[in-house]
């Protein structure tokens, strides 16, 4: 018994024996940071924030942090319209902000706090101003592009069309993205509609083609598909491209591709919720994350794309050599964001529940 | 002091919260965002997919129990007639799964058919309908073997012997005997099996790959996925259903098995 | 035939039973399994072997997986330390109430036991967005996860005290209560050293069913908990997430839970052998 005691302390002792090799590379400029203290409820997406980072803000500036993570947009936003919502900063994309402003449901960010937002590149300041004008509430977190991650030993011919995902070829190998706008999205670009269409027949028609293409499919998933593809169960999946990076760094024959007709452009910000109570910490938080070698650090750990101009000079050419990482100027020209679409959202969720239950 | 002081705590926390949260889902069925309107509860209920997934998730409760039975049946049997001794230590190799996290090992399902199984087999099992109904079963066979097991071990031998020496068969002393005495036993084991197993939706959630959708998961998409004004009242519209549709499948129990002791006016 | 008919019976036992533990020693060798180390993090890997380590039984019991079993543990012990505390005393009032009163209480008290756990789950989560929505506006600290997921574990749990109290309570006699009185003794004495004593059997049952279901709950606490996920909540989550369940869940779940009730169940087979032999020798007799 006092063997296998003495075993887990040694395996416990060498997992929290890290931190402080790190922080003092991390900190190699000599910022400081202030004590501030007290609890940072923070919800966020899965695996989206290197956990080391955590740690580091926690014993900087003694705030404990809570960190929960979602699946989806939607989950999201449900946890910040209740009434008890209890979180101090969240990472929801684009049309989920468009939709907290219109409901006034946001504290202005105050940059007095956040000295380091003006590492944040300017371009992209430019394209999260068009969901977030002027960029009052929202600072852009990651960013990157939807698109399909495929495995080369199971799809030879190229993937220049989501009409690929409706080859029967394919049948049981196809995964689908398990949300909403993700996947309606998708189909409406196949249909060469607009993603942010408000027009029901085009929203009915995607519907139908999904349902369609149901049995095709091998499931609709989120993170979970991920492990799925690196083991080369599934052939063609919906994914998001710093993902598809993740996944092609753990499986090379593995690819990823915007398809021709088009696809979304989608940014992550980070938000403080009116209700947020440590206002001081959650800044505290957001100008950490901007630092430009922990923002490096977080983006070599999470794989998604960086905004942040001063941390993208600090990563080497394996990232920002590579398509996915950092998509070519074509590529974006045919991606559009998301946008919040008010009560006819309503219509976008009645398809879904549809296709879901199809 | 009169001894019946000593509910008084109890009945508080029931009202509170017990009887009291229930009226939430009838709150909500009809009003959105402060607006009282049937709008939503009256679309919910007339629409057609609604009803065909409750009636799938009836069809699935119903094979799962069907199935529960006829494998659990035999293994109860099996152990009532073996020495008690032996019986009662293979009887708790039964009841232990039934104590490890649910969650988990209808995970270890997910795993084994996603990654266990050749890459032609996994394709055709995972993520689908009847990979749910195996681990449905999985997940609520000791549920029905142990009534059935109290119920067999609890069974008078000298009945047995009395067929036997009547001239019936053994075959004949099961149908004739045996199996009518473990009516109550059947019945109680289907109560444990059929209801929770038509509000299943943890298992289609993990095994369905999210391509198979069950009445459970219905619920749970439109509290937790969904995001416009008129979900909540979706949701409680549908749970209302359920709530009705469970109520009246225990009642219905209550009545078969004629043996509901106390306090069986309201349900 | 009967051999045959014998062994076809411990053919079909062996392969209930392998059924039955084939996902949990599927775990269970998993979890000797080196985890796929990727980029971003590494994850349980189920599928392939990639050589034998004991690192996964290290990632348990820190970060999220380890703070979810301490979670767990905690709501378990309080919710059926108080379950068992106000349901047998509310099943000692309830027992000598008059007929209708006490049928209205127990038709009540079966809804959480009847109800799906999804509505279950559904109501307590509407019920504290409204109580906290009114804190909230008076200005008031929100009521927090541990609490709410107590009250809703209590709540769903009580009902299994009363009912395995109840009968317990019929089966006893009122004339020790009534005579513990004339003996001398005040009310809280004569319940404390009469009547319980004589419902402990039945109190030890519920108080075990109320910390099974607290233990094994999943979906209650689904919808209720904002901040803090229990074992189930977390287990279900990273199962729908990248880096999939470590599987060393299951081994220090499933061993110690082995080892208990195998000895607690040898010892009960142990004295009802030693109890037979003794009747036996009283028959011979």
């Amino acid at each position: 018994m006092k063997k296998i005691a003495l075993f887990l302390a040694a395996v416990m002792l060498a997992v929290s024996l890290s931190a402080t090799a790190f922080a003092e590379e991390i900190f190699a400029n000599g910022d400081q940071y202030d004590k501030i203290g007290g609890e940072l409820n923070v919800l966020n997406w899965g695996e989206y924030i290197d956990p080391e980072l955590i740690q580091l803000f926690e014993e900087e500036t003694g705030v404990k942090v809570n960190y929960i993570e979602m699946l989806s947009n939607e989950e999201m936003l449900i946890k910040l319209a209740s009434p008890d919502c209890v979180y101090d900063l969240c990472f929801p994309s684009d049309y989920i902000i468009e939709k907290l402003i219109a409901s006034d449901m946001l504290l202005p960010l105050d940059y007095d706090k956040i000295p380091n937002a003006k590492n944040i590149a300017q371009e992209q300041l430019a394209l999260t101003g068009t969901f977030d004008p002027g960029n009052k509430y929202s600072l852009p977190y990651m960013w990157g592009t939807v698109g399909i991650l495929y495995n080369t030993e199971l799809v030879t011919e190229p993937v220049t069309s989501w009409k690929i995902l409706w080859d029967e070829k394919y049948a049981g190998q196809i995964w689908m993205y398990d949300s909403v706008r993700d996947s309606i999205g998708v189909t409406l670009k196949m249909l060469g509609y607009d993603l942010n269409t408000r027009n029901a027949d085009e929203v009915a028609e995607a519907r139908d083609a999904l349902i369609a293409q149901k049995p095709l499919t091998k499931g609709y998933g989120t993170d979970n598909t991920r492990a799925s593809m690196v083991n080369g169960k599934g052939a063609l999946c919906v994914i998001y491209s710093g993902d598809a990076f993740c996944c092609i760094d753990e499986n090379d024959s593995l690819a990823y591709a915007v398809p021709e007709e088009g696809s979304n452009v989608w940014y992550d910000n980070v938000i403080i919720p009116k209700t947020a109570k440590n206002v001081e910490a959650a800044h505290a938080f957001i100008n950490f994350l901007n630092d430009a070698n922990i923002a490096a650090r977080n983006t070599e750990y999470i794989c998604y794309s960086t905004p942040n101009a001063a941390a993208m000079d600090l990563l080497d050419e394996y990232y920002t050599g590579s398509e996915t990482y950092n998509p070519p100027a074509e590529v974006l020209e045919r991606c559009e964001v998301f946008h919040d679409l008010g009560e006819f959202t309503e219509v976008f969720n009645d398809a879904w529940t549809k296709i879901k239950a199809a | 002091m009169h001894r019946k002081v000593f509910a008084y705590p109890y009945i508080v926390w029931m009202i509170l919260f017990i009887a009291a949260p229930m009226l939430f889902i009838f709150y909500y069925a009809v009003n959105v965002d402060g607006v009282w309107t049937f709008a939503k509860c009256w679309q919910t209920l007339s629409d057609p997919q609604k009803w065909r997934i409750l009636w799938e998730s009836v069809k699935m409760a119903f094979n799962t129990t069907a199935l529960c039975l006829l494998l659990g049946y035999p293994i109860a049997y099996i152990l009532s007639n073996m020495k008690k001794s032996v019986a009662g230590f293979i009887s708790v190799l039964f009841f232990v799964p039934m104590w490890m996290n649910f969650v988990l090992r209808t995970y270890a399902w997910y795993a084994i058919l996603e990654y266990a199984l050749p890459d032609k087999i996994s394709a055709a099992i995972s993520g689908t309908e009847g990979a749910v109904l195996m681990v449905l079963v999985y997940n609520f066979i000791p549920f029905m073997v142990m009534p059935l097991y109290n119920c067999l071990t609890k069974l008078d031998r000298s009945l047995l012997e009395a067929a036997a020496d009547l001239g019936a068969n053994r075959f004949k002393t099961f149908t004739k005997v045996v199996l009518p005495l473990s009516v109550p036993g059947i019945v109680s084991g289907i109560t444990m099996v059929f209801i929770p197993a038509i509000t299943a939706f943890t298992v289609p959630a993990l095994i369905g790959n999210g391509n198979y959708h069950l009445y459970g998961n219905e619920i749970e998409l439109a509290f937790k996925q969904m995001s416009s004004a008129g979900d909540y009242s979706i949701g409680s519209t549908l749970s209302i259903i359920l709530f009705a549709l469970v109520i009246i499948s225990t009642m219905i129990m209550n009545r078969v098995d004629g043996s509901n002791a106390e306090g069986g006016t309201l349900l | 035939m009967k051999k045959v008919r014998s062994s076809f019976k411990y053919v079909y036992l062996g392969l209930m039973l392998l059924f039955l533990y084939l996902p949990i020693l599927y775990l269970i060798v998993f979890s000797f399994n080196e985890f796929s180390t990727g980029r971003r993090i590494s994850y349980a890997n189920l599928g392939k072997w990639k050589g034998f380590t004991f690192a996964n039984y290290g990632r348990i019991f820190t970060g999220e997986a380890g703070s979810a079993l301490i979670l767990t543990l905690e709501i378990a012990v309080i919710t059926s330390i108080v379950a068992t505390v106000i349901g047998t005393a509310a099943a000692i009032g309830i027992n000598s109430m008059k007929k209708r009163p006490r049928q209205l209480i127990t038709s009540v008290s079966q809804l959480p036991m009847v109800n799906p756990d999804l509505v279950t789950g559904i109501t307590f989560m509407m019920l504290f967005a409204f109580i906290n929505g009114i804190l909230v506006k008076m200005g008031m600290a929100q009521v927090n996860d541990f609490v709410k997921l107590l009250v809703a574990h209590i709540s769903f749990s009580i009902p299994y005290v009363i009912f395995s109290v109840l009968p317990r309570l019929r089966q006893s006699s009122d004339m020790l209560y009534e005579a513990a009185l004339d003996l001398g003794c005040t009310p809280l004495q004569a319940l404390w050293k009469v009547v319980i004593p004589d419902i402990m059997p039945g109190i030890s049952t519920g108080f075990i069913m109320a910390l099974t279901m607290s233990l094994d709950d999943f979906v209650v606490s689904y919808f209720v908990s904002d901040l803090r996920s229990t074992l189930s909540v977390y287990i279900y989550s990273s199962a729908r997430g990248a880096k999939g369940v470590n599987p060393a869940l299951a081994t220090v779940i499933f061993i110690p839970l082995v080892t208990l009730l195998l000895v607690v169940n040898l010892r009960r087979l142990k004295k009802e052998h030693e109890d037979e032999i003794q009747n036996r020798k009283v028959k011979m007799k």
